[in-house]
Protein backbone atom coordinates (compact mmCIF):
# COMPACT_ATOMS: atom_id res chain seq x y z
CA UNK A 1 0.00 0.00 0.00
CA UNK A 2 1.04 3.62 -0.83
CA UNK A 3 3.36 2.89 -3.33
CA UNK A 4 5.00 6.24 -5.53
CA UNK A 5 4.17 7.11 -8.66
CA UNK A 6 0.27 6.56 -8.00
CA UNK A 7 -1.95 9.80 -8.67
CA UNK A 8 -1.77 12.92 -5.75
CA UNK A 9 -5.04 12.48 -4.99
CA UNK A 10 -7.86 9.38 -4.82
CA UNK A 11 -10.38 11.36 -3.76
CA UNK A 12 -11.70 15.00 -4.97
CA UNK A 13 -14.54 16.56 -3.77
CA UNK A 14 -15.56 13.76 -1.55
CA UNK A 15 -16.40 11.76 -5.01
CA UNK A 16 -13.65 8.86 -5.86
CA UNK A 17 -11.69 9.10 -9.26
CA UNK A 18 -13.81 6.88 -11.29
CA UNK A 19 -17.22 8.76 -9.68
CA UNK A 20 -18.50 6.94 -7.16
CA UNK A 21 -19.30 8.21 -3.66
CA UNK A 22 -17.57 6.61 -0.55
CA UNK A 23 -20.15 4.22 -0.01
CA UNK A 24 -20.95 3.17 -3.23
CA UNK A 25 -20.23 -0.16 -5.11
CA UNK A 26 -19.61 -0.89 -8.56
CA UNK A 27 -21.89 -1.65 -10.89
CA UNK A 28 -22.40 -5.67 -10.34
CA UNK A 29 -23.84 -7.70 -12.64
CA UNK A 30 -24.14 -11.86 -11.94
CA UNK A 31 -25.49 -14.53 -13.91
CA UNK A 32 -26.08 -17.63 -13.26
CA UNK A 33 -24.95 -20.94 -15.84
CA UNK A 34 -22.69 -19.75 -18.26
CA UNK A 35 -20.78 -22.79 -18.67
CA UNK A 36 -22.94 -25.88 -20.28
CA UNK A 37 -20.21 -28.97 -18.71
CA UNK A 38 -20.23 -28.35 -14.75
CA UNK A 39 -22.68 -28.92 -12.62
CA UNK A 40 -22.96 -25.24 -11.74
CA UNK A 41 -21.58 -21.89 -12.96
CA UNK A 42 -21.93 -18.11 -12.58
CA UNK A 43 -20.24 -15.22 -13.54
CA UNK A 44 -19.70 -11.79 -12.04
CA UNK A 45 -18.91 -8.12 -13.57
CA UNK A 46 -18.02 -6.07 -10.53
CA UNK A 47 -16.50 -2.80 -12.55
CA UNK A 48 -14.11 -4.14 -14.85
CA UNK A 49 -13.33 -6.91 -12.57
CA UNK A 50 -15.18 -10.44 -14.46
CA UNK A 51 -14.76 -13.80 -13.05
CA UNK A 52 -15.95 -16.84 -13.84
CA UNK A 53 -16.51 -19.78 -11.66
CA UNK A 54 -17.53 -23.46 -12.57
CA UNK A 55 -18.29 -26.29 -10.19
CA UNK A 56 -17.97 -29.65 -10.64
CA UNK A 57 -19.47 -32.13 -8.02
CA UNK A 58 -19.82 -33.85 -5.81
CA UNK A 59 -18.04 -36.28 -7.93
CA UNK A 60 -15.21 -38.75 -7.02
CA UNK A 61 -12.28 -38.00 -5.41
CA UNK A 62 -9.01 -37.51 -6.84
CA UNK A 63 -5.87 -37.81 -5.87
CA UNK A 64 -8.18 -40.68 -3.62
CA UNK A 65 -6.39 -39.80 -0.21
CA UNK A 66 -8.31 -36.48 -0.38
CA UNK A 67 -11.40 -38.12 0.36
CA UNK A 68 -12.94 -38.31 3.82
CA UNK A 69 -15.54 -40.45 5.08
CA UNK A 70 -17.73 -37.77 6.74
CA UNK A 71 -17.58 -35.20 4.60
CA UNK A 72 -16.75 -33.87 0.93
CA UNK A 73 -13.47 -32.39 0.06
CA UNK A 74 -13.97 -29.12 -0.77
CA UNK A 75 -11.52 -28.04 -3.56
CA UNK A 76 -11.10 -24.33 -4.38
CA UNK A 77 -8.77 -23.03 -7.53
CA UNK A 78 -8.17 -19.20 -8.07
CA UNK A 79 -6.46 -18.72 -11.18
CA UNK A 80 -5.66 -15.42 -13.15
CA UNK A 81 -5.87 -15.63 -16.66
CA UNK A 82 -2.26 -14.64 -18.25
CA UNK A 83 -4.09 -11.96 -19.76
CA UNK A 84 -6.38 -10.29 -16.84
CA UNK A 85 -3.75 -8.14 -15.65
CA UNK A 86 -1.97 -4.86 -17.44
CA UNK A 87 1.77 -7.16 -18.04
CA UNK A 88 0.88 -10.62 -18.70
CA UNK A 89 0.73 -13.19 -15.62
CA UNK A 90 2.37 -16.10 -15.91
CA UNK A 91 0.03 -19.06 -16.48
CA UNK A 92 0.33 -21.99 -13.68
CA UNK A 93 -0.24 -21.59 -10.06
CA UNK A 94 1.46 -18.37 -7.40
CA UNK A 95 2.15 -18.20 -3.89
CA UNK A 96 -0.69 -15.35 -4.34
CA UNK A 97 -3.04 -17.50 -6.07
CA UNK A 98 -2.52 -20.58 -3.92
CA UNK A 99 -3.02 -18.17 -0.63
CA UNK A 100 -5.91 -16.71 -2.27
CA UNK A 101 -7.49 -20.08 -3.27
CA UNK A 102 -7.30 -21.36 0.22
CA UNK A 103 -8.86 -18.21 1.52
CA UNK A 104 -11.67 -18.94 -0.52
CA UNK A 105 -12.07 -22.12 0.46
CA UNK A 106 -11.83 -21.04 3.97
CA UNK A 107 -14.88 -18.79 3.23
CA UNK A 108 -17.17 -20.65 1.40
CA UNK A 109 -16.59 -24.28 3.28
CA UNK A 110 -19.13 -22.51 6.62
CA UNK A 111 -22.01 -22.70 4.20
CA UNK A 112 -21.78 -25.79 2.63
CA UNK A 113 -23.36 -28.95 4.51
CA UNK A 114 -20.14 -31.03 3.25
CA UNK A 115 -21.19 -33.48 5.94
CA UNK A 116 -23.80 -34.22 3.28
CA UNK A 117 -21.84 -35.25 0.56
CA UNK A 118 -19.37 -37.87 2.60
CA UNK A 119 -15.95 -39.37 0.44
CA UNK A 120 -16.64 -37.08 -2.68
CA UNK A 121 -15.09 -33.79 -4.01
CA UNK A 122 -16.63 -30.70 -4.45
CA UNK A 123 -14.69 -28.20 -7.04
CA UNK A 124 -14.67 -24.79 -7.60
CA UNK A 125 -12.62 -23.77 -10.75
CA UNK A 126 -12.61 -19.62 -10.18
CA UNK A 127 -11.12 -17.74 -13.57
CA UNK A 128 -10.70 -14.10 -13.24
CA UNK A 129 -10.17 -13.15 -17.16
CA UNK A 130 -10.09 -9.53 -16.12
CA UNK A 131 -8.85 -8.09 -12.90
CA UNK A 132 -9.25 -4.67 -11.44
CA UNK A 133 -9.36 -5.43 -7.79
CA UNK A 134 -11.83 -7.73 -5.10
CA UNK A 135 -10.94 -10.37 -7.61
CA UNK A 136 -11.28 -12.53 -4.40
CA UNK A 137 -14.29 -11.13 -3.06
CA UNK A 138 -15.76 -10.72 -6.59
CA UNK A 139 -14.95 -14.84 -6.82
CA UNK A 140 -16.52 -15.58 -3.79
CA UNK A 141 -19.79 -14.15 -4.34
CA UNK A 142 -19.85 -15.77 -8.33
CA UNK A 143 -18.50 -19.25 -6.58
CA UNK A 144 -21.74 -19.23 -4.08
CA UNK A 145 -23.59 -18.81 -6.92
CA UNK A 146 -22.25 -21.52 -8.78
CA UNK A 147 -22.77 -23.99 -5.67
CA UNK A 148 -26.33 -23.04 -5.61
CA UNK A 149 -26.91 -23.62 -8.82
CA UNK A 150 -24.54 -27.09 -8.99
CA UNK A 151 -27.94 -27.63 -6.11
CA UNK A 152 -25.24 -28.13 -3.39
CA UNK A 153 -27.03 -27.61 -0.28
CA UNK A 154 -26.29 -24.39 1.98
CA UNK A 155 -27.01 -22.69 5.02
CA UNK A 156 -26.72 -19.46 3.00
CA UNK A 157 -25.55 -17.86 0.07
CA UNK A 158 -21.70 -16.41 0.93
CA UNK A 159 -21.30 -12.73 -0.15
CA UNK A 160 -18.34 -10.40 0.21
CA UNK A 161 -16.89 -7.47 -0.57
CA UNK A 162 -13.48 -5.58 0.17
CA UNK A 163 -13.38 -1.72 1.58
CA UNK A 164 -10.78 -0.57 3.30
CA UNK A 165 -9.22 3.41 3.70
CA UNK A 166 -7.86 5.50 0.79
CA UNK A 167 -6.75 9.42 1.21
CA UNK A 168 -7.67 8.90 4.68
CA UNK A 169 -11.27 8.16 4.77
CA UNK A 170 -13.17 4.87 4.51
CA UNK A 171 -14.11 3.47 0.87
CA UNK A 172 -16.26 0.35 -0.18
CA UNK A 173 -15.58 -1.72 -2.69
CA UNK A 174 -12.00 -0.72 -4.00
CA UNK A 175 -10.85 -0.15 -7.31
CA UNK A 176 -7.18 -1.14 -8.88
CA UNK A 177 -5.81 2.67 -8.21
CA UNK A 178 -7.17 2.65 -4.34
CA UNK A 179 -6.00 -0.57 -3.95
CA UNK A 180 -2.28 -0.28 -4.86
CA UNK A 181 -2.13 3.60 -3.70
CA UNK A 182 -4.65 3.65 -0.94
CA UNK A 183 -3.69 2.74 3.48
CA UNK A 184 -5.09 -0.55 3.83
CA UNK A 185 -8.04 -3.42 2.10
CA UNK A 186 -9.91 -5.04 4.15
CA UNK A 187 -11.84 -7.92 2.11
CA UNK A 188 -14.83 -9.82 3.99
CA UNK A 189 -16.95 -12.32 3.13
CA UNK A 190 -20.45 -13.09 5.77
CA UNK A 191 -23.22 -15.19 5.71
CA UNK A 192 -25.62 -12.79 5.38
CA UNK A 193 -28.77 -14.38 6.85
CA UNK A 194 -26.63 -14.33 10.00
CA UNK A 195 -24.35 -11.80 9.40
CA UNK A 196 -21.51 -14.63 10.71
CA UNK A 197 -17.77 -13.43 8.92
CA UNK A 198 -16.63 -15.97 7.24
CA UNK A 199 -13.86 -14.18 5.30
CA UNK A 200 -11.67 -11.81 7.04
CA UNK A 201 -8.43 -9.72 5.99
CA UNK A 202 -6.84 -6.66 6.00
CA UNK A 203 -3.59 -5.38 5.18
CA UNK A 204 -2.12 -1.50 5.90
CA UNK A 205 -3.11 1.02 8.85
CA UNK A 206 -6.12 1.60 10.51
CA UNK A 207 -7.58 1.65 13.69
CA UNK A 208 -10.16 -0.44 15.94
CA UNK A 209 -12.93 2.06 15.16
CA UNK A 210 -11.96 2.15 11.67
CA UNK A 211 -11.92 -1.37 11.38
CA UNK A 212 -15.39 -1.72 13.37
CA UNK A 213 -17.03 0.54 10.67
CA UNK A 214 -14.78 -0.42 7.63
CA UNK A 215 -17.08 -4.17 9.01
CA UNK A 216 -20.52 -2.69 9.04
CA UNK A 217 -19.94 -0.49 6.01
CA UNK A 218 -18.76 -4.09 4.22
CA UNK A 219 -21.93 -6.20 5.83
CA UNK A 220 -24.54 -3.36 4.64
CA UNK A 221 -23.28 -3.71 0.99
CA UNK A 222 -22.95 -7.63 1.35
CA UNK A 223 -26.96 -7.23 1.73
CA UNK A 224 -27.14 -5.59 -1.58
CA UNK A 225 -24.91 -7.47 -3.53
CA UNK A 226 -26.57 -10.90 -1.87
CA UNK A 227 -30.05 -9.24 -3.76
CA UNK A 228 -28.22 -9.88 -7.02
CA UNK A 229 -27.05 -13.18 -6.42
CA UNK A 230 -30.48 -14.50 -5.44
CA UNK A 231 -31.71 -12.46 -8.68
CA UNK A 232 -29.55 -14.29 -10.54
CA UNK A 233 -30.33 -17.43 -9.35
CA UNK A 234 -34.16 -16.79 -9.88
CA UNK A 235 -33.31 -15.65 -13.51
CA UNK A 236 -31.16 -18.82 -14.72
CA UNK A 237 -34.46 -20.76 -13.59
CA UNK A 238 -37.05 -18.58 -14.14
CA UNK A 239 -36.32 -18.79 -17.93
CA UNK A 240 -34.20 -22.31 -18.09
CA UNK A 241 -33.93 -23.27 -21.53
CA UNK A 242 -33.38 -19.60 -22.77
CA UNK A 243 -30.51 -18.72 -20.68
CA UNK A 244 -28.94 -22.63 -21.37
CA UNK A 245 -28.73 -21.45 -24.53
CA UNK A 246 -26.20 -18.47 -23.51
CA UNK A 247 -22.60 -18.82 -23.11
CA UNK A 248 -19.97 -16.69 -21.44
CA UNK A 249 -19.26 -13.87 -23.70
CA UNK B 1 -10.66 -36.40 16.94
CA UNK B 2 -14.62 -35.81 17.59
CA UNK B 3 -13.39 -37.04 21.44
CA UNK B 4 -10.35 -34.35 21.61
CA UNK B 5 -12.89 -31.98 20.24
CA UNK B 6 -15.88 -32.42 22.88
CA UNK B 7 -13.18 -32.73 25.79
CA UNK B 8 -11.56 -29.13 24.26
CA UNK B 9 -14.84 -27.83 23.74
CA UNK B 10 -16.31 -28.69 27.19
CA UNK B 11 -13.36 -27.54 28.63
CA UNK B 12 -13.62 -24.17 27.05
CA UNK B 13 -17.27 -23.87 27.95
CA UNK B 14 -15.88 -23.70 31.74
CA UNK B 15 -13.13 -20.95 30.59
CA UNK B 16 -10.48 -24.05 31.05
CA UNK B 17 -8.14 -25.39 29.06
CA UNK B 18 -6.10 -28.51 28.49
CA UNK B 19 -2.66 -27.21 29.33
CA UNK B 20 -3.92 -25.19 32.25
CA UNK B 21 -4.29 -21.90 30.80
CA UNK B 22 -6.87 -19.40 30.94
CA UNK B 23 -8.83 -19.03 27.29
CA UNK B 24 -6.52 -15.55 26.82
CA UNK B 25 -3.30 -16.94 28.92
CA UNK B 26 -0.56 -16.93 26.30
CA UNK B 27 2.05 -19.43 26.72
CA UNK B 28 5.40 -18.83 27.87
CA UNK B 29 7.91 -16.91 25.43
CA UNK B 30 11.32 -16.63 24.89
CA UNK B 31 13.45 -14.80 22.06
CA UNK B 32 17.32 -15.10 21.61
CA UNK B 33 18.91 -13.68 18.32
CA UNK B 34 22.12 -14.05 16.73
CA UNK B 35 21.85 -17.80 16.84
CA UNK B 36 23.16 -18.60 13.85
CA UNK B 37 26.60 -17.31 12.85
CA UNK B 38 26.63 -17.79 9.06
CA UNK B 39 23.19 -15.09 8.92
CA UNK B 40 23.89 -11.21 9.67
CA UNK B 41 20.23 -11.58 11.24
CA UNK B 42 19.05 -14.68 13.09
CA UNK B 43 16.41 -15.76 15.94
CA UNK B 44 15.23 -18.37 17.90
CA UNK B 45 11.52 -18.22 19.48
CA UNK B 46 10.13 -20.87 21.93
CA UNK B 47 6.07 -20.45 22.64
CA UNK B 48 5.58 -23.15 24.84
CA UNK B 49 6.81 -26.28 23.13
CA UNK B 50 6.39 -24.60 19.70
CA UNK B 51 10.10 -23.59 18.56
CA UNK B 52 10.78 -21.86 15.47
CA UNK B 53 14.08 -20.15 13.95
CA UNK B 54 14.29 -17.54 11.39
CA UNK B 55 17.40 -16.26 9.59
CA UNK B 56 17.81 -13.30 7.46
CA UNK B 57 20.13 -13.23 3.99
CA UNK B 58 20.95 -9.98 2.59
CA UNK B 59 21.93 -9.54 -1.16
CA UNK B 60 22.14 -7.11 -3.61
CA UNK B 61 19.71 -7.30 -6.40
CA UNK B 62 17.92 -5.48 -9.48
CA UNK B 63 14.49 -3.47 -8.06
CA UNK B 64 11.13 -4.03 -9.04
CA UNK B 65 10.39 -1.22 -11.84
CA UNK B 66 7.64 0.06 -9.82
CA UNK B 67 10.10 0.65 -6.61
CA UNK B 68 12.87 1.59 -7.97
CA UNK B 69 14.55 2.69 -5.26
CA UNK B 70 13.14 0.15 -2.36
CA UNK B 71 14.54 -2.73 -1.06
CA UNK B 72 12.95 -5.77 -1.29
CA UNK B 73 11.41 -7.67 0.96
CA UNK B 74 10.56 -11.69 0.83
CA UNK B 75 9.36 -13.84 3.56
CA UNK B 76 9.70 -17.59 3.32
CA UNK B 77 8.67 -20.52 5.63
CA UNK B 78 9.57 -23.99 5.27
CA UNK B 79 7.06 -26.46 7.27
CA UNK B 80 10.18 -29.11 7.41
CA UNK B 81 8.62 -32.66 8.36
CA UNK B 82 11.32 -32.69 11.28
CA UNK B 83 9.18 -30.32 13.37
CA UNK B 84 6.02 -32.45 12.80
CA UNK B 85 4.51 -35.75 11.93
CA UNK B 86 1.83 -33.74 9.40
CA UNK B 87 4.48 -31.88 7.74
CA UNK B 88 5.77 -33.89 4.45
CA UNK B 89 8.99 -33.21 1.89
CA UNK B 90 7.64 -31.77 -1.65
CA UNK B 91 6.51 -29.04 -2.92
CA UNK B 92 4.87 -25.58 -0.84
CA UNK B 93 1.50 -26.56 0.67
CA UNK B 94 -0.98 -24.16 1.14
CA UNK B 95 -0.41 -23.77 4.56
CA UNK B 96 2.99 -22.85 4.42
CA UNK B 97 2.61 -20.43 1.88
CA UNK B 98 -0.40 -19.18 3.76
CA UNK B 99 2.32 -18.72 6.68
CA UNK B 100 4.57 -17.49 4.84
CA UNK B 101 2.90 -14.78 3.06
CA UNK B 102 0.64 -13.29 6.23
CA UNK B 103 4.03 -12.98 7.87
CA UNK B 104 4.64 -11.29 4.92
CA UNK B 105 2.56 -8.99 5.08
CA UNK B 106 2.28 -8.20 9.09
CA UNK B 107 5.78 -6.69 8.11
CA UNK B 108 5.38 -5.30 4.82
CA UNK B 109 2.24 -3.58 5.67
CA UNK B 110 3.41 -1.82 8.98
CA UNK B 111 6.52 -0.75 6.65
CA UNK B 112 8.55 -2.51 9.61
CA UNK B 113 11.48 -1.90 7.48
CA UNK B 114 12.40 1.53 5.91
CA UNK B 115 12.98 0.35 2.16
CA UNK B 116 14.04 3.12 1.06
CA UNK B 117 16.87 2.91 3.23
CA UNK B 118 17.75 -0.25 1.39
CA UNK B 119 18.58 1.80 -2.06
CA UNK B 120 21.84 1.57 -3.26
CA UNK B 121 21.07 3.24 -6.93
CA UNK B 122 17.91 3.65 -7.91
CA UNK B 123 16.17 1.60 -10.33
CA UNK B 124 19.87 -0.76 -10.41
CA UNK B 125 20.93 -1.91 -6.93
CA UNK B 126 19.13 -2.27 -4.13
CA UNK B 127 19.25 -4.45 -0.63
CA UNK B 128 16.99 -7.69 -0.91
CA UNK B 129 16.27 -8.90 2.30
CA UNK B 130 14.91 -12.71 2.73
CA UNK B 131 13.78 -13.54 5.50
CA UNK B 132 13.23 -17.75 6.07
CA UNK B 133 11.21 -19.38 8.76
CA UNK B 134 11.88 -22.60 9.55
CA UNK B 135 9.88 -24.74 12.57
CA UNK B 136 11.28 -26.99 14.50
CA UNK B 137 8.96 -28.00 16.35
CA UNK B 138 5.62 -28.03 15.77
CA UNK B 139 3.18 -27.34 18.83
CA UNK B 140 0.42 -24.72 17.20
CA UNK B 141 0.40 -21.03 16.72
CA UNK B 142 3.72 -21.09 13.71
CA UNK B 143 1.79 -17.87 12.67
CA UNK B 144 2.29 -15.59 15.79
CA UNK B 145 6.10 -17.64 15.95
CA UNK B 146 7.13 -16.78 12.75
CA UNK B 147 6.24 -13.60 12.86
CA UNK B 148 7.69 -12.64 16.56
CA UNK B 149 10.99 -14.63 14.86
CA UNK B 150 10.71 -12.55 11.45
CA UNK B 151 10.77 -9.15 13.70
CA UNK B 152 13.10 -9.60 16.40
CA UNK B 153 15.52 -11.32 13.11
CA UNK B 154 15.22 -8.54 11.34
CA UNK B 155 15.75 -6.05 14.28
CA UNK B 156 19.44 -7.61 15.02
CA UNK B 157 20.44 -7.81 11.62
CA UNK B 158 23.28 -6.41 9.89
CA UNK B 159 24.38 -5.97 6.18
CA UNK B 160 27.13 -7.67 4.73
CA UNK B 161 29.92 -5.80 3.61
CA UNK B 162 29.30 -4.60 -0.45
CA UNK B 163 32.15 -3.94 -2.61
CA UNK B 164 30.22 -1.39 -4.86
CA UNK B 165 33.05 -1.11 -7.43
CA UNK B 166 33.44 -4.69 -7.61
CA UNK B 167 29.02 -5.49 -7.47
CA UNK B 168 30.09 -8.46 -4.81
CA UNK B 169 28.55 -8.90 -1.61
CA UNK B 170 31.39 -10.33 0.95
CA UNK B 171 28.35 -12.98 2.87
CA UNK B 172 31.23 -13.56 5.77
CA UNK B 173 32.16 -10.07 6.44
CA UNK B 174 29.08 -8.13 8.59
CA UNK B 175 29.20 -4.51 8.76
CA UNK B 176 28.07 -2.79 12.21
CA UNK B 177 24.84 -0.98 9.94
CA UNK B 178 21.76 -2.03 11.39
CA UNK B 179 18.70 -2.91 9.10
CA UNK B 180 16.33 0.10 9.15
CA UNK B 181 13.36 -1.08 11.25
CA UNK B 182 11.32 1.51 12.12
CA UNK B 183 8.15 -0.34 13.87
CA UNK B 184 7.29 -3.65 15.69
CA UNK B 185 4.07 -5.04 14.17
CA UNK B 186 3.30 -8.33 16.64
CA UNK B 187 0.93 -10.70 15.59
CA UNK B 188 -2.00 -12.18 18.28
CA UNK B 189 -3.56 -15.62 17.13
CA UNK B 190 -7.36 -17.15 17.96
CA UNK B 191 -8.88 -19.88 18.00
CA UNK B 192 -12.82 -20.64 17.76
CA UNK B 193 -14.19 -23.77 18.91
CA UNK B 194 -18.07 -24.09 19.53
CA UNK B 195 -18.38 -19.97 20.10
CA UNK B 196 -15.66 -20.02 22.40
CA UNK B 197 -12.65 -18.15 22.04
CA UNK B 198 -8.82 -18.96 22.77
CA UNK B 199 -5.77 -17.11 22.70
CA UNK B 200 -2.35 -18.99 21.19
CA UNK B 201 -3.50 -22.30 19.94
CA UNK B 202 -1.89 -25.37 20.55
CA UNK B 203 -1.07 -28.06 17.82
CA UNK B 204 -4.24 -30.56 19.24
CA UNK B 205 -6.62 -27.32 19.70
CA UNK B 206 -5.56 -26.45 16.06
CA UNK B 207 -6.73 -29.73 14.91
CA UNK B 208 -10.11 -29.35 16.09
CA UNK B 209 -11.05 -25.76 16.29
CA UNK B 210 -13.38 -24.35 13.94
CA UNK B 211 -11.45 -21.22 12.58
CA UNK B 212 -8.49 -18.70 13.78
CA UNK B 213 -8.12 -15.21 13.88
CA UNK B 214 -4.88 -13.55 13.14
CA UNK B 215 -4.45 -9.72 13.80
CA UNK B 216 -0.94 -7.68 13.86
CA UNK B 217 -1.07 -4.55 15.50
CA UNK B 218 1.29 -1.97 16.44
CA UNK B 219 2.87 0.53 19.11
CA UNK B 220 0.34 2.88 19.21
CA UNK B 221 -2.41 -0.02 18.75
CA UNK B 222 -3.33 0.56 15.29
CA UNK B 223 -3.75 -2.44 13.11
CA UNK B 224 -1.59 -3.82 10.13
CA UNK B 225 -3.17 -7.18 9.17
CA UNK B 226 -5.64 -9.34 9.81
CA UNK B 227 -6.28 -13.20 8.55
CA UNK B 228 -8.63 -15.53 9.11
CA UNK B 229 -8.71 -19.49 8.20
CA UNK B 230 -10.90 -22.24 8.90
CA UNK B 231 -14.25 -23.67 8.29
CA UNK B 232 -15.81 -21.58 10.99
CA UNK B 233 -17.13 -17.88 11.38
CA UNK B 234 -16.74 -15.06 13.67
CA UNK B 235 -19.49 -12.32 14.51
CA UNK B 236 -18.50 -8.72 14.11
CA UNK B 237 -18.63 -8.75 18.12
CA UNK B 238 -15.86 -11.83 18.22
CA UNK B 239 -13.48 -9.74 15.82
CA UNK B 240 -13.73 -6.72 17.79
CA UNK B 241 -13.19 -8.27 20.88
CA UNK B 242 -9.90 -10.31 19.46
CA UNK B 243 -8.87 -6.78 18.71
CA UNK B 244 -9.04 -5.60 21.65
CA UNK B 245 -7.04 -8.56 23.60
CA UNK B 246 -4.36 -8.42 20.64
CA UNK B 247 -3.86 -4.72 21.28
CA UNK B 248 -3.66 -5.64 24.73
CA UNK B 249 -1.20 -8.93 24.09
CA UNK B 250 1.00 -7.46 21.08
CA UNK B 251 2.05 -4.94 23.84
CA UNK B 252 3.12 -7.72 26.32
CA UNK B 253 5.01 -9.48 23.69
CA UNK B 254 6.87 -6.33 22.28
CA UNK B 255 8.26 -5.97 25.50
CA UNK B 256 9.93 -9.59 25.35
CA UNK B 257 11.95 -8.51 21.86
CA UNK B 258 12.08 -4.74 22.59
CA UNK B 259 14.96 -5.59 25.15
Amino acid sequence: MGGIGGPEKLIVKGKRLDGRALDELRPIQIKAGVIKNADGSAMIMQGETKIVVAVYGPREVFPKHFARADRAHLNCVYDMAAFSTPERARPGPSRRSVEISKVIRDSLAPAIFLEKYPKTAIDVFIEVTNANAGTRVAAICAASVALADAGIEMRDIVTAVASGKVDGQLALDLFELEDNYGEADMPLAIMPRTGEITLLQMDGDITKDEAAKLIEMSMNACQKIYELQKRALRDRYATEGAAAEETVE
Amino acid sequence: MNLIQDYLADLLKLQKREDGREPFQYRDVSVETGVISRSPGSARVKIGNTEVLVGVKLDVGTPFPDTPSEGVLVVNAELIPLASPDFETGPPKPESIELARVTDRGIRESHTIDVEKLCIKSGEKVWMINVDVYPMNDDGNLIDAASLGAIAALKSAVLPKYDEKADKVEYKEFTKTKLPVKALPIMVTFGKLRGSLFIDPTRREEKVFDSRLSVSTLENGTLCAMQKGGFGTFTKDEVLQIIDVAIQRGKELRKIISK
